[in-house]
């Protein structure tokens, strides 16, 4: 671990001009904002992040969850996990997203972790945690020893020549179905971002995450009124029962009328480069009986374009076995 | 002082609570990390970053001049470090013989080739981070395909067997050849890393000529044995102390590079080293069970009876060091077949030097003999417990001697009878319950049951307690317990009245905390130890002033539940033994006992083993491809169980392990750059508590006198062994996929 600055900005004013002097956006910047630290302490003391400045957003006022006006949840950028699960609302009206978090981490990490940095969560292969080794987000044009290598549990989607790391959280997984929106606060002002459009697929530059431009500061999450009707489930399969990542998993937000899909969002875990979103999935069940062949057509439609690598290839398989029971177990119970 | 009542008990055999729980939970005892001396400085290693090659550069500069570095150590300033060499019992032994930065060369990846010493651990660290290295690199060798080098038949292992043909007995490959039934299979177990909660952690201290080193290690006594030549000490000199370890699963038996290097660095500064290694560090320099490529041979009549067993195996190894994992342990006693065959090779690769793993030999290889033993029970058709039963041996065929305590077949019929075996229908995927597909499977297990040298003092104390002296090790199956049940045992001290005093090579010599022997092999010395100080008491008894045994001779008098008494008048009358010490004026008496390991017997009259098996029953989604392990039955015949309540502890421990071992640890290697590339626990996928299902625990409790008066063998170890099998045949039963290399993983199931 390097030596750094610790900064506690007083108001979100002052954290956006502290942070835009950093010389790019957050993952890996000289200057980060620093929320529950499950995933920033870990990677600086592997020296992956090595920031000369940390500036600790933890007592701004960014912890709220609340109703908004148009009926839909604001939920705070350093909202814990666990508070967010357990929230009422969010038990009630947004199910998914309660179960996608509690499948995530442990008590402990869910304690500490913010929304925000969960957003921000970076990924587990191994080549990236260890600076020993090449990786090319870490290190631009190093090379990616995981396409050659350990890669059993990397993405199959959305990936590059240069990268496959999948992206590890639950959380975004379940608000890219629930069609979530980012607000943001920078050194230009403030924008809201789809989280489909968020996250970056590595293409050339696999280092660029997310859409965040130097001093971006994430000040909250807005979900949608909740449909009425719906149906959820979040669904990750794992080699073991807990505290694992996903190799496979899958959010899922349906409604059926009359034996008939009338909606769907179909969101999937441990599989995508970025928390990946299939419209076309969602395409491919509307106007359809809800069964499970019809799950299952869907299944193969979100995985059409899985390339997979000389250890994951079984991810294809356990992905459409985890969205066609996502949605028997969604529909039917 | 305690006001709890002295009520005579005999608390061999009951549930005893941990004596030492109390200061575990309130964070009283200290672990080997948790001391701090006054000037203390901390060591980080710096590691090699390939797995095979030449260091051909060291640059420390920049880390030299660091804030509070105090020195960067390397093969030119770190003073000399001798090899130590292998003696008689356990007081030379270590995996990894070569001395920290002896020579430049490179054999696995991680070997350490510096050490930052800082006034902080964050200081060191920083340091360590800032040496750069240059190395002429080789493509290293970590090939998961086991083909035996070419190596004599007789070879030098660290301790296990030599002969590479292990046992033999008949014309095993001729009676394969005709037997009407045959089998032929290759099984796999990965590399599987050690990983206790507590890191491997030493702090060396040097007065003058006196080395003394805190260490979580599993064997103090052969600890110093091994530092005390490697830094050219009388042993006298070298003291070694283990209070505590938060595990070891054998990982901790022997020293690893990390202690000397930190002995190394304490003498060139003058300063007291502590040095914790860190989680990677464990997947690296401080050895792994090897992984393993066995293959099986059966023959059989059609009604199955065993005519020919055949056991070739072959372990990897690291580029130095003779290790060998001793598969065949159990393979030559635990089934009766007159033509048999076990022999082992050995296969190098860039990887640190394998050791002990809970189990080490007997546990990979049972995983073996037990699935050629269920996957021919299929091929014939006939029940797995049946068939093990068609082919129980009445004696140990290997040695030709009788077994002192063998129940196997009631280990099955126990075993069968609580997990409801005889509903099982053997066809694949033909159990279903709410929904799940159902495996049932078993296997059996065995470990060697023996005796070290042991030493050990028990003193009877003027206020009424006892204290029990011996350098062991609690590395948390409740070592301490025993030793206090012991004392109280002969001596009718409450539990809570009994000082225990280990992990201190000041103290007698103790056996290393391996081989489930530990037990068994302090009781005779602690009750020999006992008898003595009794015999003192009964002495100062005639002698002290005032004491109503004046005139009587030692003979006379009897000696029970801490009472001395007039044999013709019986144990009521008697009178405390501490207030005879006050009397006399006298502190303490003091008993000291010896006894042999029963390594030493040249002519044993009996094969000692503890015996057992595993029902299991898996739950199978196929849609989702989800398999958990559900229920588990075991039964175990380990002798005397003194403690049931460590006990079950223990075999609970070993089942859920196996649960990991079946289906979810594995260590790989990347051939890119030969590093164990999961090396987190993260990565490193074990079993959770959540993947522990309800496990049903059955001891026999059979006396097995010939190995003690209390008739107590092992159980540490043995929990372990037959675990995998049972699961893959399990998984067989609800899958149909055999899989013959573990661990099972999704994808195995998902074809």
């Amino acid at each position: 671990m390097h030596t750094f600055e610790f900064v506690r900005p007083a108001d979100t004013v002052k954290a956006v001009a502290a942070a835009g002097q950093a010389k790019t956006a957050q993952q890996g910047a000289d200057i980060r904002f620093l929320a529950g630290g499950t995933t920033l302490i870990d990677l600086m003391k592997l020296n992956v992040e090595t920031p000369s400045q940390l500036l600790d957003i933890n007592r701004l006022p960014l912890d709220k969850i609340e109703a908004t006006a148009d009926g839909g949840l604001k939920i705070g950028a350093t909202a814990r996990n666990s508070d967010l699960a357990h929230h009422p609302t969010v038990q009630r009206d947004y199910a998914v997203l309660s179960q996608a978090i509690l499948a995530g981490a442990s008590v402990q990490l869910r304690n500490m972790a913010t929304t925000a940095g969960n957003l921000l969560q970076r990924t587990r292969c191994v080549y990236f945690r260890d600076t020993a080794m090449p990786c090319n987000k870490r290190e631009p044009g190093s090379g990616c020893p995981a396409i050659t290598g350990a890669n059993r549990t990397l993405a199959i989607l959305g990936t590059s020549e240069h990268c496959i790391a999948t992206n590890p959280s639950d959380m975004c997984v379940a608000m890219a179905a629930l069609e979530a929106t980012i607000h943001i606060v920078g050194p230009k002002g403030t924008r809201a971002v789809p989280i489909a459009d968020f996250h970056l697929l590595p293409g050339n530059t696999p280092q660029r995450e997310t859409v965040l431009e130097p001093g971006d500061l994430i000040t909250h999450v807005t979900l949608p009124p909740p449909v009425a009707g719906s149906k959820q489930l979040y669904l990750k399969l794992r080699d073991r029962a807990s505290y694992e990542f996903a190799l496979a998993s899958a959010a899922v937000v349906v409604t059926v009328a009359g034996g008939k899909i009338t909606r769907a969002r179909v969101a999937m875990g441990g599989v995508g480069t970025k928390p990946w979103r299939s419209t076309e999935a969602e395409a491919a069940l509307v106007g359809q009986a809800a069964n499970t062949a019809n799950y299952r057509k869907a299944a193969e439609v979100a995985l059409r374009d899985a390339k997979p690598q000389s250890q994951n290839k079984y991810k294809i398989e356990l992905a459409k076995r985890c969205l066609t029971h996502a949605f028997t177990t969604a529909v039917t119970g | 002082m305690s006001t709890t009542p002295e009520v005579p008990m005999s608390p061999i055999g009951k549930d005893t609570p941990r004596v030492d729980g109390p200061l575990k939970v309130t964070g009283v005892a200290r672990y080997t990390s948790d001391y701090n001396f006054p000037g203390q400085l901390y060591a980080v290693p710096v590691e090699a970053t390939i797995a095979n090659g030449r260091l051909t550069k060291l640059d420390t500069a920049a880390a030299e001049k660091m804030p509070g570095v105090r020195a960067i150590f390397h093969r030119e300033n770190i003073g000399k470090i001798f090899r130590s060499t292998l003696g008689p019992g356990f007081a030379g032994i270590t995996d990894e013989r070569r001395p920290p930065f002896e020579d430049d060369v490179i054999r696995y990846y991680g070997q350490y080739i510096a050490l930052a010493v800082a006034d902080t651990f964050e200081a060191a660290k920083a340091a360590a981070d800032a040496v750069r290295a240059s190395y002429q690199k080789e493509k290293p060798n970590v090939d998961t395909e086991l083909k035996a080098d070419d190596e004599p038949q007789v070879v030098a292992t660290t301790f296990a067997q030599a002969n590479r043909l292990q046992s033999k007995r008949g014309d095993a490959e001729g009676a394969f050849a005709t037997a009407p039934v045959k089998l032929d299979q290759t099984y796999v177990t990965p590399t599987t890393t050690h990983n206790p909660i507590e890191l491997h952690a030493t702090t060396a201290i040097w007065d003058g000529g006196n080395l003394t080193i805190y260490d979580s290690t599993q064997g103090v006594v052969n600890f110093r044995g091994v530092l005390a030549q490697m830094f050219g000490l009388p042993k006298e000199n070298v003291r070694i102390i283990s209070r505590f370890l938060g595990s070891g699963f054998g990982g901790k038996l022997f020293p690893w590079t990390h202690c000397s290097l930190s002995a190394a660095a304490a003498r060139q500064l003058n300063k007291p080293v502590k040095l914790v290694i860190s989680r990677k560090m464990m997947f690296q320099t401080v050895g792994h069970r090897p992984r393993t490529q066995q293959r099986m041979r059966l023959g059989a009549t059609p009604d199955g009876k065993l005519v020919s067993l055949q056991h070739d195996y072959v372990n990897h190894q690291g580029m130095l060091d003779g290790y060998h994992e001793d598969c065949g342990e159990a393979t030559a006693f635990h089934y009766s077949v007159p033509n048999l065959r076990v022999a082992f090779g050995r296969a190098k690769r860039n990887v640190g030097s394998p050791t002990s793993m809970r189990g080490p030999g007997a546990v990979p290889g049972l995983y073996a003999t037990e699935s050629a033993m269920n996957e021919f029970a299929a091929q014939l058709k006939i029940d797995p417990v049946k068939f093990r039963i068609i082919n129980e041996p009445k004696i140990d065929e290997s040695l030709g001697l009788p077994f002192s305590s063998r129940h196997l077949l009631e280990c099955f019929e126990v075993g069968g009878e609580k997990f409801g075996w005889s509903k099982r229908t053997p066809e694949v995927g033909s159990m279903k319950r709410d929904g799940l597909t159902l495996g049932w499977g078993m296997a059996s297990c065995a470990w060697i049951a023996a005796r070290f040298d042991v030493e050990a003092n028990l003193q009877l104390r003027d206020d009424g307690t006892a204290r029990v002296a011996c350098a062991t090790q609690d590395i948390g199956t409740g070592t301490y317990t025993i030793l206090a049940q012991l004392a109280s045992q002969k001596t009718g001290v409450p539990l809570n009245r009994v000082e225990v005093a280990l992990g201190d090579t000041t103290l007698p010599d103790g056996p290393i905390s391996g081989g489930s022997m530990v037990t068994a092999s302090l009781i005779p010395a602690v009750f020999s130890a006992a008898d003595s100080a009794i015999a003192s008491l009964l002495s100062v008894a005639t002698s002290a002033p005032g004491s109503p045994f004046n005139n009587r001779t030692p003979d006379q008098l009897g000696f029970e539940n801490g009472r001395v008494f007039l044999k013709t008048e019986g144990p009521t009358k008697g009178v405390p033994f501490g207030d005879l010490l006050q009397r006399a004026n006298l502190r303490l008496v003091t008993g000291v006992g010896k006894s042999e390991s029963s390594f030493a017997n040249p002519t044993p009259k009996f094969s000692t083993h503890s015996f057992g098996c595993h029902f299991v029953e898996v739950t199978w989604q196929p849609e989702i491809a989800r398999l958990r392990v559900s229920r588990v039955v075991t039964v175990i015949d380990a002798g005397r169980i003194l403690n049931p309540l460590a006990g079950r502890n223990q075999i609970e421990g070993a089942v859920v392990m196996g649960i990991g071992m079946g289906l979810f640890e594995h260590t790989t290697y990347d051939p890119q750059n030969g590093a164990p590339i999961n090396s987190s626990l993260a990565d490193y996928v074990m079993a959770v508590h959540a993947d522990a299902p309800k496990i049903d625990v059955h001891f026999l409790d059979y006396p097995d006198k010939e190995i003690n008066e209390l008739g107590a063998r092992g159980i540490g170890e043995i929990g372990l062994a037959g675990m995998a099998a049972a699961i893959t045949d399990a998984v067989y039963h609800a899958t149909g996929v055999r899989v013959r290399e573990i661990p099972v993983k999704i994808e195995d199931l998902l074809t």
